[in-house]
């Protein structure tokens, strides 16, 4: 059974590095509708795959969070970016593999993955 | 509809966090004697009014803007109910709701639970100042999951919604459900 002397463990790990994060107001967003429309195709592992493959690539500069319904149900699971200074982004019909090419080619190199916008879907 | 019941959860728990609650409490509980699956999630949020109660389980209602309908609870209720179960909701305007379902354990119309841990997961991460207490429990064995006692150990640096810390908390569902003896 796990304790919660693992997590007193896990503390310890993680103090060393919190003091090193950075300002909120500095922070990429990531966000997925995760509204009954959103969870219903798929939007958990796609929240999923956001955490764990911004824990494995240690990127401590990104939050992921959540909103309702933003009104395009056809094209969930829909997932939003924020990167300060920069348009907002608008992922659709996301993927936990999908999201994966998000982070390494949007989140950490910085290059917008066109073909899965929202504009692409849109034009087809 | 939902393939797992853990999504309808995980969807029903949203209403919770957007009624602005603090505290959900999840309840997951199967007895094989009685051939019942018992799911309650209850919230210290802002509550629904009377007529907001009587018009929750119409799908065309919904207290939404940016559309007309509302199919999370209809979905939860049409889930008991097709096994033979059934399903009620309490809720008062400054207090909180409470919706429970009661499913046929056995039956063969049940969705099964599904990845629990996930789905505490997606509500911890993103609400990391609210806080969740699920309790699971297959005749008489189960355990409770308290981010309040992960609070308590983690302190006031450290927030839940930490990747490594959410890891944990889906470790310790998982291996808690499996130890336990809890097949739902």
């Amino acid at each position: 059974m796990k304790s919660l002397a693992e997590l007193a463990t896990l503390r310890e790990q993680m103090k060393a590095s919190m003091n090193m994060r950075q300002e909120d107001r500095d922070k990429i967003r990531v966000v997925v509708g995760m509204a009954t429309c959103g969870i219903a195709a798929g939007a958990r592992p796609v929240l999923g795959a956001f955490v764990d493959e911004i824990a494995k690539r240690n990127l401590n500069n990104i939050t992921v969070t959540q909103t309702g319904c933003i009104g395009i149900c056809k094209y969930e699971p829909v997932v939003e970016v924020y990167v300060p200074g920069q348009e907002k982004v608008t992922y659709v019909k996301m993927t936990a593999e999908k999201a994966m090419r998000v982070v390494a080619e949007h989140l950490v190199n910085n290059q917008v993955v066109s073909e899965l916008t929202i504009g692409a879907a849109q034009a087809e | 509809m939902m393939p797992e019941l853990s999504l309808n959860i995980l969807d029903v728990a949203q209403n919770s966090v957007t009624a602005g609650a603090s505290l959900i409490q999840i309840s997951i509980l199967g007895d094989t004697g009685s051939d019942r699956l018992t799911i309650r999630i209850e919230d210290n949020g802002c509550g629904m009014t009377e007529e907001q109660l009587q018009r929750v389980t119409d799908p065309f209602f919904t207290s939404r803007k940016t559309r007309k309908v509302g199919l999370g609870i209809p979905f939860f209720k049409m889930a008991a109910e097709l096994t033979g179960g059934s399903f009620h909701m309490d809720s008062r305007v400054g207090a909180g709701t409470s919706t429970t379902a009661v499913f046929g354990l056995s039956s063969i119309d049940r969705m099964p639970l599904g990845n629990i841990a996930d789905t505490m997961s997606a509500l911890i991460g993103p609400n990391p100042d609210i806080d969740f207490l699920l309790t699971m429990e297959q005749d008489s064995r189960g355990f409770i999951m308290d981010t309040r006692a992960f609070r308590e150990v983690l302190g006031p640096e450290i927030p839940l919604s930490e990747p490594q810390v959410l890891n944990y908390i889906e470790d310790y569902i998982r291996e808690n459900t499996e130890s336990c003896g809890i097949k739902i």
